[in-house]
């Protein structure tokens, strides 16, 4: 049996096999059932997936839903490495898994800081790289860089659009 | 973090009080900027929580608004100590995006310049976590040897500390002549070196009793919060990307991955030592066999535009797994490049290893995480 059909026969037609990514399979699953698949792929024998190398948020701009969690899984006994993704909307919880790797305790948080994703089930999320009060989530696509932190270049960008807006 | 959680406890006659202490942001021993919230019971530690976050400067934005040949000169700044192993993983992740193929010549360079930079980025370790323990000697012999490193680097791209010398399928420029009989000079002659820091430091004392049985991370604590490099193989993890995930030419060569048993700040200490001597295993087989040949492939435009999709690249880094994640969707820029730092993850599993001692221990617990604070918090 492929990963896919083991993955589908164990929790249903919800899981998808995305195939734009280079070297390893990647499978897309639904929020609610992250943490189920997660502890199966690191718990079955056959897998081991006992390392979770990577976590990284990304938003995907105007494609729906917007934002997508990337979990890049390794196993150190057999040498593999996959991907598991979810993806949700803006404000939707995607459920912690750090109980099942601790190390996503940090990468979670990181997402949550720079792009806003909220983990539900989470023990501390709160900013890690930007200090407590600081405004919005600067990964985000829409997020307003100020006026005074942007490129020369920029700064001309956009006042001649203000202009052009003028006329 | 709760000062109040549990009643402190009682150690004989005196009543102990519970406090909180902010450790840094700028302690002499966490080598970049870095406030650790300590809860302490006298000279015990019950609890730390490390605040990075003090050094963001937004590189993953950043890499968003560039060309993927401008973010080269990023990649440097990020671990300044191994900045060479920072371009290699950065282009790794590009060049499976591109599909292209890497000369060997150029494969050959880029190991040399690699294994350079992990004894050259191990002295500087060395150096500063002997000098965390109060000995200032190894410290200036770590920045002797790293002189001649950083020497053949200049006059290989012209530059001592940020070199930004990797391309997308190469190098940006051949060795020159002297290069390989230079490096050849600076091994034969490193052999004895080790040998003599080990001399100094392995059967001292003092040293002996600042880092045996401290700070232990266990083997599953060690796989759980997915610390890499040394101090995974310091754990009894024998996992290292160069052979477990080979990349380049690596493995064409006879090496060793060495591992220790308990995973104190000792065995932090005794890999990173024999990984300086693997290193110089390498070097010398890749320097004899460098092979004649093209650096860079030809025909390769001047404005790249993978095709979309997503790809990973990682490297064995002196401080552990570098990995870029680049997301593409066509276009001369990454949509989403999030890089996978050994030190951030590292530096997570803090807490873990100091429950119980002294503040003095939690220096050299630190120390023998090997932190850069430019790449953690990026």
């Amino acid at each position: 049996m492929s990963m896919l059909e083991i993955l589908r026969s164990k929790f249903g037609e919800g899981v998808e096999e995305l195939a734009d990514f280079v070297g390893h399979k990647t499978f897309l699953v639904p929020p609610r059932i992250v943490r189920e698949v997660s502890s199966f792929l690191r718990n079955e024998q056959v897998f081991g997936f006992d390392y979770l190398t990577c976590l990284s948020g990304i938003d995907r701009g105007k494609e729906e839903p917007r934002f997508e969690v990337s979990y890049l899984l390794s196993s150190l006994t057999r040498r593999e490495m996959i991907q598991l993704k979810v993806r949700v909307n803006d404000g939707e919880a995607v459920p912690s898994v750090c109980d099942i790797w601790r190390t996503a305790d940090w990468h979670e948080r990181e997402a949550f800081d720079l792009l806003g994703i909220v983990f539900s089930g989470h023990p501390n999320l709160k900013r890690i790289l930007l200090p407590e009060g600081w405004t919005g989530h600067p990964l985000r696509k829409d997020y307003v860089v100020a006026e005074a932190d942007k490129e020369p270049w920029e700064r001309e960008e956009s006042a001649r659009e203000s202009n052009e807006h003028g006329k | 973090m709760n000062t109040e959680n549990s009643p402190p406890a009682n150690r004989g006659l005196l009543e102990v009080e519970r406090l909180y202490l902010n450790m840094g942001p700028q302690h002499p021993s966490t080598h970049g900027v870095l406030r650790i919230g300590l809860v302490i019971e006298g000279e015990r530690i019950v609890d730390a929580e490390p605040d990075v976050g003090y050094l963001h400067r937004s590189i993953e934005k950043i890499a968003e608004k560039r060309t993927y040949l401008q973010f080269i000169p990023l990649t440097d700044r990020l671990d300044y100590v191994a900045a060479m192993s920072n371009n290699f993983a950065y282009v790794l992740a590009v060049e499976s995006l591109l599909e292209i193929e890497v000369p060997r010549r150029a494969q050959y360079i880029r190991v040399i310049m690699a294994e350079l930079q992990r004894i050259a980025s191990h002295l500087v370790w060395m150096g500063a976590f002997t000098n965390d323990l109060g000995a200032a000697t190894p410290l200036l012999y770590g920045f002797r040897e790293r002189e001649d490193i950083l020497d053949l680097y200049e006059m290989t791209c012209g530059a001592r500390l940020t070199y930004n010398y990797y391309r997308f399928g190469g190098v940006s420029r051949d060795i020159p002549t002297g290069f390989v009989p230079g490096a050849k000079k600076f091994i034969s002659g490193f052999w004895k070196k080790v040998d003599e820091y080990e001399e100094l430091l392995t059967e001292n004392e003092i040293f002996l009793k600042r880092t045996k049985g401290v700070g232990v991370l266990s083997r599953e604590d060690a796989i759980s919060y997915a610390v890499s490099g040394p101090m995974l193989r310091a754990s009894g993890v024998k996992w290292d990307l160069r052979k477990d995930r080979p990349y380049s030419v690596y493995p064409e060569f006879a090496f060793d991955v060495p591992t220790g048993e308990t995973g104190d700040c000792w065995d932090r200490y005794k890999v990173r030592i024999e990984e300086m001597r693997q290193s110089r295993r390498i070097l010398e087989q890749a320097l004899d066999g460098i092979p004649e040949g093209e650096i860079l492939p030809p025909k390769l435009p001047r404005t790249i535009r993978p095709k979309k999709g997503e790809a990973y690249g990682s490297v064995e880094a002196p401080r552990g797994e570098l990995g870029f994640y680049v997301v593409s969707d066509g276009g001369t820029n990454p949509v989403r490049l999030k890089i996978r730092p050994p030190c951030f993850v590292n530096l997570g599993s803090l807490a873990a290893m100091v429950h119980n001692c002294l503040i003095a221990d939690l220096v050299a617990i630190l120390g023998s995480i090997d932190i850069v604070l430019g790449e953690v918090d990026r």
